[in-house]
């Protein structure tokens, strides 16, 4: 990331900085490399999907695949500050009606493109102004900020007096969105990867850790955090707009859903939101899972969900990959110990 | 105000509080390659002025310059980038982070920018340096006070800062790490860096310190080699109380 904060004759301009950073952050470690390979594999088999099952199979995969993308862009953001955002649903009711508004006006392509922008906009907006609040009182900021939205957007239907819903009507089979879904997922992931590595990704850590200290290390804590509030809401409302056509009928309460913007939240924590793959380790139990509730609980869901939130955060607070690293270190920990033991008892009859 | 040798100049400094005036009226030159120490008894703003250096606060009235860059108006990370870097009184780490990473931190944005390998290598000669081996990936948490005391001087000279702020780096030491803590700051010194402590341990400012500043109640009271300010009738009253009381 550029940083324009430089002084004096002898440190390169932001720009040049910000092409050297790029090049430092392009070579990449032999993990690193194949890391991506596995990625790519997994990205590659997960996208053969529509040519073996249709129906309910694949309905199901397309939720997974766009909760993977939001709870990972989520966790970009909220991951690494610990800022808990509830305002996913502002920005996935932005795109969407970005689609809904625009459908018969304009190619749904270059939709996508305005909803992005919009959704930039906004965060940008919204970041600037209250990143200075922190803890509880961000969380609570984000979740009425969803909710005036939706408001307003109810509020502007109704003085012009449009119904209340809006149709949108884009012809796609099921497996072209799915793989839609599937590339705007695998950028997210890519993103965060890049960022994560970056010093930008560094840099947030370090807030998340201490804002003082990072202040004092010569880190710009606002821009750091505005900018990546960007990123991940902009990536919702690339999702709303993605997810718009399938709905093919919108309406505030649907698109402003506070839901949403808890199950974002859920998943990512279910997982862990200090890894990057953590975010999809808890969407894909927790999908399968939720599809099962709402097909037999119907009107209990909100309760469950409650539930689920509590239980989480009570029993598994670093989620399922703190679990997975308790235990591989425990595991280490308890061979470790029997080596030892071993060599010991060797040494005594020698 | 600003000779070339300067490298912080503090002009008629002052910082209320309301109606408090916490640190009133202050000037002094900190030159540079030299050590300054900045003492006084508890409460008489020692910490609210490397606050006000740091830019952790804003300074109500007066002027502060940095090589002659004026650095009141600036923000703390600003100022950071422009050479100046402190530790804090109640040492300050970022517990999700391995020990390396902590050093890292510093030099991520700071005065010096680095990054990947040239990061990472300068960082662990630092950890070498203020005596810290093979521990590089353990968590802060596992380390003893003195041990994260030494992180963070690491993380402070990292971007290898023009002016090293160090706010009681030696409280809450014993009398062995208190010898090892005097020696290491000693070895700064005589590489020529530039030094301004605020400390209470008398030993380890008459061993140290080219220059004193004594504050009390917020106001300076006495300038002068250690030797001098230490014998200085108004600082023996200021720690001691009046002898006729």
């Amino acid at each position: 990331m550029s940083n324009a904060d430089t002084h004096g004759d002898t440190k390169p301009t932001a720009f040049a900085q910000a092409m050297l950073d790029l090049r430092e952050s392009a070579v990449l470690s032999g993990t690193e490399k194949r890391n991506l390979a596995i990625c790519a594999i997994v990205a590659a088999l997960w996208a053969l999907l529509p040519l073996f099952s249709t129906g309910y199979i694949l309905s199901l995969g397309i939720s997974i695949t766009i909760f993977a993308g939001l709870a990972t862009s989520w966790t970009l953001f909220s991951g690494p500050t610990n800022y808990i955002s509830l305002a996913t649903a502002a920005f996935f009711g932005i795109g969407m009606y970005t689609v809904a508004g625009g459908v018969n006006l304009l190619p749904y392509p270059v939709l996508i493109l305005i909803a992005a922008v919009a959704g930039a906009l906004f965060a940008a907006l919204i970041g600037l102004a209250t990143l200075r609040i922190s803890g509880v009182y961000f969380v609570i900021f984000s979740l009425g900020l969803a909710e005036l939205v939706r408001q307003v957007v109810s509020w502007g239907q109704h003085v012009m007096g449009t119904s209340s819903g809006l149709y949108v009507l884009v012809d796609r089979s099921d497996s072209v969105f799915f793989w839609q879904l599937l590339v705007f997922t695998l950028v997210v992931f890519l993103v965060s990867w890049w960022i994560g590595r970056s010093r930008l990704g560094f840099a947030l850590r370090i807030i998340g850790n201490d804002e003082v200290v990072a202040v004092h290390c010569g880190i710009n804590t606002a821009r750091a955090k505005v900018t990546l509030f960007i990123i991940s809401s902009t990536f919702a409302a690339i999702a709303g707009a993605l997810v718009a056509p399938r709905w093919s009928y919108v309406e505030p309460t649907l698109a402003f859903s506070p839901f949403l913007s808890f199950q974002v939240v859920i998943m990512s924590l279910l997982g862990g939101v200090h890894r990057l793959w953590g975010p999809l380790v808890g969407v894909i139990p927790f999908t399968i899972m939720w599809e099962f509730i709402s097909a037999k609980f119907p009107s209990q869901t909100t309760l469950l969900l409650g539930v689920a939130f509590l239980l989480i955060v009570y029993f598994i607070p670093h989620g399922f990959v703190g679990l997975i690293e308790d235990f591989s270190r425990r595991r280490s920990g308890i061979w470790a110990a029997l080596r030892s033991k071993w060599q010991a008892k060797g040494g005594g009859h020698e | 105000m600003n000779s070339p040798s300067a490298a912080l100049t503090i002009g008629g400094v002052t910082k209320r509080f309301g109606g408090l005036v916490a640190v009133n009226n202050i000037s002094f030159t900190l030159p540079a390659n030299k050590v300054l120490g900045l003492i006084g008894p508890n409460g008489s703003g020692k910490t609210t002025m490397i606050n006000l250096i740091s830019g952790a606060l804003k300074p109500s009235a007066g002027a502060i310059h940095l090589h002659g860059d004026s650095i009141s108006d600036r923000s703390a990370s600003e100022i950071a980038t422009l050479g100046l870097s402190r530790t804090f009184q109640i040492v300050r780490m970022l517990p999700g982070l391995t020990v390396l990473e902590n050093v890292q931190a510093g030099g991520v944005f700071g005065h010096r920018r680095m990054w990947g390998t040239e990061l990472r290598e300068h960082s662990r000669a630092l950890l070498q340096k203020v005596g810290l081996q093979g521990v590089d990936d353990t968590v802060v948490s596992a380390l003893t006070y003195i041990d994260q005391k030494r992180v963070e001087l690491a993380r402070a000279l990292v971007a290898d800062p023009k002016v090293l702020l160090l706010d009681e780096w030696l409280a809450g030491l014993n009398p062995t790490e208190l010898k090892t803590g005097i020696a290491l700051i000693e070895q700064l010194r005589t590489e020529g860096r530039t030094i301004m402590i605020v400390e209470h341990v008398m030993d380890a400012i008459r061993s140290l310190c080219d220059t004193c500043v004594v504050m009390n109640s917020g106001a300076k009271i006495a300038e002068g080699t250690p030797r001098e300010v230490l014998s200085d009738a108004e600082v023996i009253r200021a720690y001691l109380g009046d002898i006729d009381a």
